[in-house]
């Protein structure tokens, strides 16, 4: 029992939590932003691998980091606008199109990525994000060494969820994000565009799942290979409703998950000989299904969600 | 621009749509392949050569059909009640275990094929249960539970079922040989499965078109609310629903392992259970369609396969084509119900 204590005490755990919460805080907030304005983006799994992808070739070939993250905001911004003209504009079916643009992207992203690269012996790596030291704040007793000895895309995920529980909250633009996921109908004889609304809305949280694939090839790891993102964004799609649909309560929830994944990586390393290493690989996704069926009776669910809107249609 | 749904559809559009969706697919697919600086002409030839172009090439594009069209059922009985079951994947690989696991306690092929059916039946119960009595989205659940499955057999093949005559490979030990399903074609990897796919296709036509069952399941899909309104128990039909099937692609797996590997291994596998989702929506969520759709995206990949060897472009674009055409068809299929109006 001890032991288990000492783990959750030590500097190196907290480190590794906001690291491995870093991707998922971006792709629970793009997913979140989507489902506010009533989309549901199953996308979210092939576009955090093609970001993955696209972040990192960009690097590979200009060594501007920031480039790479942005050429994966704007992959991602692309795969949204075809999934909002797909739902939106078409109301095709939101599970469907999702799943299709996950297996499309992921699939363009492994053609690429070999087009790009032939196979080779060690993959090739490019130089990651260095960790950015706050000043004062890194030297706090507790927290401080763990937060803010992190790489610039942790504290730019942090950022956007601020700015996206004030913007939801607080402003007009937010206000109409929320009509058009709980009344459609309501937002447009406000002489609000629900069509529109809802595409910018699905393009920026596309675009934010992208740049949280990105984080995988150039902080997490230094390389790309297929497989890499291993469901991160299912989780994210669990987390959107174990947050009830807040951002704030989504960086919560992104935090925790990455704390036990954190903490469960080194119970393997301590327990691994008593028990199989799969039963703690298993663990995060069993926990996810877990805070589903907790969380389903108290989720207030954006009342059109998965609704498709047409003008002068019931 | 206005959409507004046909009044009459035309009979050349109905057709005419799928097949516009297949050659998009295919078009784009050929940009792709320009990209790699193969030829193009060269590179769809090999891709039919590689499926079509021999015995060989014929009965393995069969063979690779066969869990597909499996695979392809399970999404379509899955997605027409609208019961989202994107587990198809972690199904196959329990049905498959199953196999493994019962292999020497019932050392017979109906036997092992009916343990596989069930273990994956049971699989898809669970998150449609949480759903019923929750409200949990099964999206999710069946997702994540592709996941658990997959860990879960690396876990048995490498303890309680490993074969210790693997050379420390992780795999399970075989099942009898007197369970395996027998040959179709002599040196060939083709099996009895092709038959039973086909088989229980036209079965699940059967029942979709002539049993109540069949009715309930289209009703609850179309619109729930006036199902349930109609007297259509939804709960049950849901149920049964999601034991149809998970039980298919529990039993695409036991087919998989009986028929051709004898074992199982975490290659079982390159994703059937997620091609199914493609057969499926390529078929119009058809029981008689999903054999085309499956025979079709199996060509892709046997083909591709070849071509990709030959000619240097990676494989990958039969997973690219594929997808590519599934989208386009939902587009197609769109634009067959309703029209642009000015």
């Amino acid at each position: 029992m001890n032991e288990l204590l000492d783990i959750l005490m030590s500097a190196g755990l907290w480190s590794s939590t906001f690291r491995i919460a870093t991707p998922l805080i971006f792709g629970t907030l793009g997913a979140l932003l989507c489902e506010r304005a009533g989309v549901l983006n199953l996308g979210i799994e092939g576009i955090m691998t093609f970001g993955a992808m696209i972040g990192w070739l960009t690097v590979f070939h200009t060594g501007d980091l920031w480039l790479g993250v942005a050429a994966a905001a704007g992959s991602g911004a692309m795969f949204g606008l075809l999934h909002g003209l797909m739902t939106v504009t078409l109301g095709l079916s939101q599970h469907v199109t999702g799943l299709g643009i996950t297996l499309f992207a992921s699939s363009l992203s492994y053609y690429v990525f070999r087009l790009a690269l032939p196979v080779q012996g060690t993959p090739p790596t490019v130089e990651p994000f260095a960790n950015w030291v706050v000043p004062v704040l890194s030297d706090l007793p507790g927290i401080g060494p763990a937060l803010f000895n992190q790489t610039p895309l942790t504290y730019l995920a942090i950022a956007c969820a601020l700015v996206l529980a004030y913007v939801l909250a607080r402003t007009p633009l937010g206000l109409a994000i929320r009509i058009t996921g709980e009344n459609p109908h309501a937002a447009d004889a406000q002489g609000l565009n629900p069509l529109a609304i809802r595409i910018c809305a699905i393009i920026a949280g596309s675009a934010l799942m992208a740049v949280g694939g990105s984080f995988l090839t150039l902080a997490a790891f230094n390389s790309f290979f297929p497989t890499m993102v291993q469901g991160r964004g299912w989780v994210c799609i669990a987390l959107v409703v174990f947050s009830t649909w807040r951002p704030m309560r989504a960086l919560l929830g992104a935090v925790l998950f990455a704390l036990f994944d954190a903490w469960q990586l080194r119970l393997q390393t301590a327990f691994g000989k008593a028990l199989p290493y799969q039963l703690f690989l298993m663990l995060p996704y069993v926990l996810s299904i877990v805070a589903l069926v907790v969380m389903a009776r108290r989720a207030r669910v954006p009342q059109a969600l998965m609704k498709p809107y047409r003008r002068g249609e019931r | 621009m206005r959409l507004e749904r046909r009044v009459h559809r035309p009979a050349l559009l109905t057709l005419g749509a799928p097949l516009l969706a297949l050659a998009f697919a295919l078009a784009v697919a050929g940009g792709l392949i320009a990209l790699s600086g193969a030829p193009v002409i060269e590179a769809y030839k090999r891709i039919a050569i590689g499926a079509f172009g021999s015995r060989l090439a014929i009965t393995e594009t069969l063979t690779r059909a066969t869990p597909l069209i499996l695979t392809g059922l399970a999404a379509a009985v899955a997605f027409r009640a609208r019961v989202w079951n994107i587990g198809a994947e972690g199904q196959f690989y329990i049905g498959a275990l199953a196999v493994a696991a019962l292999g020497n306690v019932l050392p017979f092929s109906a036997g092992l094929l009916l343990g596989g059916a069930l273990a994956g039946a049971v699989l898809l119960v669970v998150p449609v249960l949480l759903r019923l009595r929750f409200g949990v989205d099964e999206v999710v659940t069946t997702l994540l539970l592709n996941f658990i499955v997959l860990l879960f057999v690396s876990l048995a093949i490498e303890g309680f079922l490993r074969d210790p005559l693997a050379f420390g490979w992780p795999q399970s030990v075989p099942v009898p040989s007197e369970a395996r399903l027998g040959k179709l074609i002599e040196k060939t990897r083709l099996h009895w499965g092709l038959v039973i796919a086909v088989g229980v296709a036209l079965a699940v036509f059967a029942v979709n078109r002539f049993t109540v069952f069949g009715l309930q399941s289209q009703a609850a899909g179309a619109n729930a609310d006036a199902a349930r309104f109609a007297g259509v128990p939804i709960s049950r039909t849901l149920i049964g629903v999601a034991c149809l099937s998970g039980g298919l692609a529990g039993l695409a797996g036991a087919i998989e392992v009986l028929g051709v590997k004898g074992h199982v291994s975490t290659a079982l596998s390159p994703g059937f259970g997620y091609t199914g989702i493609v057969v499926a929506m390529l078929a119009n969520l058809s029981a008689i369609g999903v054999i085309f759709a499956a025979l079709f995206v199996a060509a892709m990949f046997v083909g591709a396969d070849g071509m990709s060897r030959a000619l240097e472009v990676p494989s990958f674009i039969a997973d690219v084509t594929t997808s590519l055409a599934l989208l386009a068809m939902l587009v197609a299929l769109f634009f067959t119900n309703y029209r642009v109006a000015r």
